[in-house]
């Protein structure tokens, strides 16, 4: 792979920055900040343009033995490839976002840059102790960026965020210890394909599914998010939106599946069942949503359900479209979030009823709401219908009920998202306050932009996200076909045997 | 053996011995005036000590050729590291000591003497191959200690703990010297390995007694829950600098102390007692957890934390495995440094007239008045909570692979779920730091022994930790190997 330790690398620039920025006074640290998240949106692109797509499963790989007991190995696949892109992509964003902030910033840069190590650390760890050493290590700097620069009841929302999360995850820890020593190996490429007791999986998929399903996160350990999002500062919700939830998804397909396929399978119906709750409850709960933040909290929820059935459908369009609508979510949902946080900084408040007829007023800011609510709702041409349309294809060759219930979701996405955009920016003027902020500046045309770019080409042209993880779900859906439940759809292929015999009866023809 | 041999495996003692005594006179002659003098004559000993004992860890001295005075004692690498732990741990509060004491105008001439006087009491402790060698050293140890809560003379909360340290220690004493008497009774021995051989062919009734009450009097000295009453009001009482102490070198004593008892003198009844530690695990663990929450005294709250601490440590120790014993030793020297490192930083916390602070509201906003502080105080509570990727993760971790290791997979799911009730108030701390507005009651500067030895245990439990973890735990395995050779 080249002398040239690219991973190390991401994970070492943010670091130095963060400890740059501890030491700078404030204007100093927004541009520390920013250089550092943009030098390493440039190495991700770099990544990404250097990834050999249709290679080796694992590329980038480093291995140092600096430490007892687990070893600093990094490497990615392509659909660690896609989310860490997906990080470093929303991080300058972030930065940008964050101008708002006066207080400690130096301190605040530093969260955000160590944060930023994490999420990259998680994707790009290959040893399963490494991995839950950033997984876990996150609930640092999140803590503090809720706890200190968040709303008012920001300290209940960062105990909760804290304690709820670390709950879930330290039976994990118990259950990696079993595997390592049952495998004798802590490379997680290696426990990928390592084959544990059908009994055994049964414990070690539920001590994960503690810890993934909070951090997702599924009905009825979803409640922490709301909470979180409400008071985190703005970039705070965009990265807690846009990649730690992530972090759950992207555990069920590194873990979860590959490593207990059978119980998977065994499981599966309650993954379907908390889904189907999930998408119809947190839908309705949505639509009742007063304050901005909240409602788009809890389209989360709704749209990880969606996630959750994609990869627990066992093929590969389920598990394209898992990924699909985890990268379209991210995006999205961080858009959302920002949009919120253009209007907060003006009027320093998330009640809906105190907007009305924005698009008068603030046109630009209109088009741009507009275009990402669109998303949200999985409108065709935006990067949300790729992934929910392939994951409910996915489903409905396993579960036609699961489907009905799952595709009601978009239908009340559709609800709650598009009341809430026509009650902030149709209609009339009701306060003066709000009619007379100022349309977009410069600045948030920059955050704005880019994520309106992605989203289209995400939904215009799937396939250069597609393609890179291709050879990975197609490994994993082998892995997971001795255990792939059987579905009730019963698909039949369509008739190409006409053709076929037409084709043949003109050959003989002649 | 001869009695040569014998002598040059007690040499680091010897040191510490002949300085302790020599040291008493120059404080009865020069008087409190040198007391500075013999601070720092005191640590160039425990330095010497730390340096002889040293070379034994690092080979993993063991065998017939560490045995001394016929099978009273000996100097293999566990005790070895444990040694280490210890002579760092009493090194490091004789620096922060005296600054404390002298603003007071209360710092004796005896203090470092009586310190130097425990820490070889905890090293014959940790050496201890007879009930009776283990009873003189705990008692050197306990008798020093009783002093030294009581040091601030005129303070009455430091007599009172000084005098309930005493009381509740004595009794402990008498509960250890029944079991250590119904032992010998069934036994015919005092001595681990005669002790293990004569149980060898199973337990009696009394001898079951016999240990049952000697780990209770251990266990009242390690504070595991139910003898744990006393912690947190001798902890509160003395003055913060013993209270470092006793959070550190006796609780590093004392467990070395019962793992070689437990495995050793009673290594072949590992079913008889594996239930008491796993009760007692358990039970500190979650009630050291569920205490800390309503304390409002940073000692106080520290106190609860090591009661939890010891209940992971005991963990290690109920594997009953080479990995287990190993573990228990990580634990320990991480556990020293977290320990030391927090009461340092309670140490810096003082208003504009140099008193200390204890209350935890003090530390409101600490981390824009006094950053540095806030920061290393931070890491240190994230570290004892077990949060990665501070050190202190490693700990827990190291431990409860053991636990895992040797099929004590439900002892470890309890274990790990109740750290997170005491994550809980860890997090507080950081909460009071960092989100809530400044008191304004922390000032002052500190002076620069604080700040290293500070900057030192930040540094070790911080993620550069990890390039450490290598060396201890290889150190620690040679030194757990020891005490399952004797087997």
């Amino acid at each position: 792979m080249g002398g040239f330790p690219i991973l190390s690398v991401l994970l070492l620039v943010p670091m130095a920055g963060a400890i740059a920025c501890l030491f700078s006074p404030a204007n100093t640290a927004r541009q520390i900040a920013l250089a550092a998240t943009l030098i390493n949106f440039a190495l991700s692109i770099m990544l990404w343009a250097q990834f050999d797509i249709g290679g080796p499963q694992w590329q980038f790989t480093e291995r140092a033995e600096v430490f007892a007991g687990f070893s600093y190995a990094l490497g990615i696949d392509g659909i660690a490839l896609l989310l860490i892109v997906l990080s470093t992509f929303l991080m300058p964003i972030c930065i940008l976002a964050s101008q708002s902030i006066e207080k400690r910033v130096g301190e605040y840069m530093a969260a955000f840059l160590f944060m930023e190590t994490l999420m990259i650390g998680v994707f790009a760890a290959q040893d399963i102790f490494l991995f839950y050493i950033m997984f876990e290590a996150g609930l640092i700097p999140m803590y503090l960026i809720i706890g200190v620069w968040g709303g008012a009841d920001r300290i209940y929302a960062s105990y909760k965020f804290f304690l709820y999360t670390l709950l879930g995850s330290v039976l994990m820890l118990i259950a990696m210890l079993w595997m390592v020593n049952e495998a004798g190996t802590t490379d997680i490429p290696t426990l990928m394909a390592y084959d544990f007791p059908a009994g055994a999986q049964t414990w070690l998929w539920l001590a994960f599914f503690a810890s993934f399903a909070v951090k997702m996160p599924m009905w009825p350990v979803h409640t922490w998010l709301p909470d979180a999002h409400v008071q985190a500062p703005t970039a705070g919700s965009v990265i807690l939106a846009g990649v730690l939830l992530k972090m759950g998804g992207y555990g069920f397909i590194r873990f979860s599946l590959p490593m207990f396929p059978e119980a998977s399978a065994q499981f599966a119906w309650l993954v379907y069942a908390l889904s189907m709750i999930a998408v119809v409850a947190t839908s309705l709960i949505a639509l009742v949503q007063h304050d901005m933040k909240k409602l788009i909290a809890y389209s989360s929820v709704a749209h990880m359900a969606i996630v959750t059935v994609g990869l627990f459908a066992f093929n590969v369009q389920g598990l394209e479209g898992g990924m699909m609508v985890m990268l379209g979510h991210g995006l999205v949902s961080g858009a959302l979030f920002l949009c919120v946080g253009v209007i907060y900084d003006r009027l320093h408040t998330r009640e809906i009823e105190r907007y009305g007829g924005l698009s008068i007023n603030m046109p630009h800011y209109a088009l741009f709401f507009m275009l990402f609510t669109m998303a949200s709702v999985g409108l065709p041409g935006t990067s949300n219908f790729v992934g929910e349309f392939l994951a409910l294809a996915g489903i409905y060759q396993v579960s036609t009920w699961v489907t009905l219930v799952c595709t009601t979701g978009i239908i009340l996405g559709a609800a709650y998202m598009l009341y809430l955009y026509a009650r902030v920016a149709f209609g009339v003027q009701k306060h003066p306050d709000a009619a007379a902020m100022p349309d977009l500046n410069v600045r948030e045309y920059v955050m704005l932009a880019p994520l309106a770019a992605a989203v289209l080409w995400m939904g215009v042209y799937p396939e250069s996200f597609l393609a890179p993880m291709r050879a990975d779900i197609r490994a994993l859906e082998a892995r997971l076909a001795r255990a792939a439940p059987e579905g009730d759809s019963h698909l039949t292929a369509g008739r190409p045997a006409a053709a076929a015999a037409a084709a043949a009866a003109h050959e003989g023809e002649h | 053996m001869d009695s040569v041999a014998s002598l040059q495996l007690v040499i680091p003692e010897i040191v510490l011995s002949l300085a302790g005594l020599a040291l008493l006179l120059v404080a009865a002659w020069a008087g409190d005036k040198a007391s500075r003098a013999i601070s720092v004559a005191a640590c160039v000993a425990l330095g010497a000590a730390f340096f002889l004992v040293a070379p034994s860890v690092c080979a993993g001295a063991a065998g017939p050729d560490t045995s001394a005075f016929f099978g009273q004692f000996r100097a293999d690498a566990f005790a070895g590291f444990a040694k280490l732990m210890i002579f760092a741990a009493s090194g490091a509060v004789l620096v922060i000591a005296p600054t404390y004491f002298e603003r007071l105008g209360a710092m004796r001439a005896e203090f470092p003497v009586l310190v130097l006087f425990a820490a070889l009491g905890m090293s014959v402790m940790v050496s201890a191959t007879d009930l009776m060698t283990l009873y003189i050293g705990l008692e050197l140890n306990s008798l020093s200690a009783y002093v030294l809560a009581a040091f601030l003379r005129s303070d009455s909360r430091s007599a009172e703990a000084g005098l309930k340290y005493f009381v509740l220690g004595a009794l402990a004493s008498g509960i250890l010297l029944f079991g250590m008497s119904l032992t010998y009774g069934f036994a015919g021995t005092t001595s681990f390995a005669g002790i293990r051989a004569s149980l060898d062919g199973g337990l009696s009734m009394g001898a079951l007694f016999g240990l049952v009450f000697v780990l209770a009097g251990l266990a009242f000295k390690i504070s595991a829950v139910p003898f744990h009453m006393w912690t947190p009001d001798v902890y509160e009482g003395a003055p913060t600098p013993v209270t470092a102490f006793f959070a550190s070198a006796p609780k590093v004593a004392a467990l070395a102390l019962t793992a070689r008892v437990s495995l050793d003198a009673f290594g072949t009844e590992v079913d008889a007692w594996r239930q008491i530690v796993i009760f007692a695990a358990l039970a500190s663990i979650v009630v050291g957890a569920l205490g800390a929450i309503g304390q409002s005294n940073i000692k106080r709250l520290l106190a609860y934390s090591s009661i939890n601490n010891v209940g992971f440590i005991l963990i290690g120790l109920a594997c009953a495995t080479q990995a287990g014993a190993s573990a228990m030793l990580v634990y320990l020297a991480i556990y020293v440094a977290m320990t030391i490192g927090s009461f340092v930083a309670v140490l810096m916390l003082k208003d504009e007239n140099g008193a200390p602070l204890e209350a935890i509201s003090d530390l409101a906003g600490l981390s824009r008045t006094r950053p540095a502080l806030a920061w290393a105080l931070m890491a240190l509570m994230f570290s004892l909570a077990g949060i990665p990727p501070l050190f202190g993760f490693w700990g827990k971790f190291v431990v409860f692979q053991a636990a895992v290791e040797a099929d004590l997979i439900v002892l470890a799911a309890i274990g790990i779920a109740a750290s997170v009730i005491g994550a809980f108030y860890y997090i507080k701390i950081v909460k009071v730091m960092f989100f809530d507005e400044p008191a304004g009651t922390a000032h002052g500067k500190s002076d620069w022994a604080h700040w290293v030895l500070l900057a030192i245990c930040a540094a070790a439990v911080s993620p550069l930790g990890y390039l450490l973890n290598q060396v201890l735990g290889s150190l620690a395995d040679g030194a757990a190997a020891t005490l399952f050779l004797t087997a």
